[in-house]
């Protein structure tokens, strides 16, 4: 199975601050358009769902298609207005899902 | 039949003429579903030019990772910010790349991905403001070597 996904934030923030947020998790995203040595198309396999929730409330997600590169990176922005968590998920196509969390806390 | 007065013949004109300089605004051939997708998204719409910095290398030697940064400018407060970006690519075997959906709480419209793109093509990206708006930017990118197949 995958390795743990590589989340890059900083430890805390000032109330109101944008800070970056950088992911990168492990997966082939295999495209269902690659042929085996057989000639057989792979089966499509990948992340087609990514998304990051803030103490429960949405931040930012994205729907992936195959167009996706293979360890997919994601950097996005969020807002940061308290202390909390963040919550990541990856949804495979087979169901599966990964997740991570990162907490921050307020500049004081 | 009522006869076409002049206000409705302008509106006729102008939507002809927009339809007929939209093939040519695309150097690259467009092979695959890119239009439907555009239009699903839109609902029919046309996507205004603007707003959005969509930023590619111009010539991707391994079309297998393609940095792709956007930015769009938005206040991105509750009353007014992006909703989502449709992220395209016309010369790939499926059009679609990415939908992005942002919130107030991203605090900016801002993304970076990477991305497959199979051949010399243009990257599509659309965006949808929270009051139903739309803009539109492209770009073209070279690819040395394919990043789907093999």
């Amino acid at each position: 199975m995958a390795d743990k996904p590589r989340i890059k934030l900083p430890k805390e923030a000032a109330k109101g601050e944008i800070i970056q947020i950088k992911t990168l998790v492990s997966h082939v995203m295999e495209s269902g358009q690659r042929k085996d040595a057989q000639g057989k198309v792979i089966p499509r396999k990948i992340i087609n769902k990514f998304a990051c929730e803030f103490n429960g409330k949405p931040v930012f997600s994205c729907a992936l298609e195959p167009a996706i590169s293979a360890n997919p990176y994601i950097q996005f922005d969020a807002k940061v207005d308290e202390a909390g968590t963040f919550k990541f998920s990856w949804t495979d196509d087979d169901g599966t899902v990964i997740t991570a969390e990162e907490k921050i806390a307020l500049k004081v | 039949m009522k006869a076409i007065n002049r206000r409705q013949a302008f509106a006729l004109g102008g939507g002809f003429v927009m339809l007929t300089l939209m093939p040519m605004a695309a150097d690259a051939e467009v092979t695959n579903d890119a239009a439907k997708w555009i239009e699903k998204f839109t609902s029919g719409k046309q996507p205004a030019k603007g707003k959005i910095s969509l930023d590619l290398p111009e010539i991707a030697e391994n079309g297998n990772t393609v940095p792709l940064s956007i930015n769009i400018e938005s206040p991105m407060t509750a009353e007014s910010y992006v909703r989502d970006v449709l992220i395209i690519a016309d010369g790939n075997p499926n059009a679609g790349v990415a939908t992005l959906s942002f919130t107030p709480l991203s605090g900016k419209a801002e993304a970076s991905i990477r991305i497959r793109l199979a051949t010399t093509q243009n990257v599509v990206a659309v965006a949808k403001m929270s009051d139903g708006t739309l803009f539109t930017e492209q770009k073209t990118v070279k690819v040395t070597i394919g990043g789907c197949g093999g």
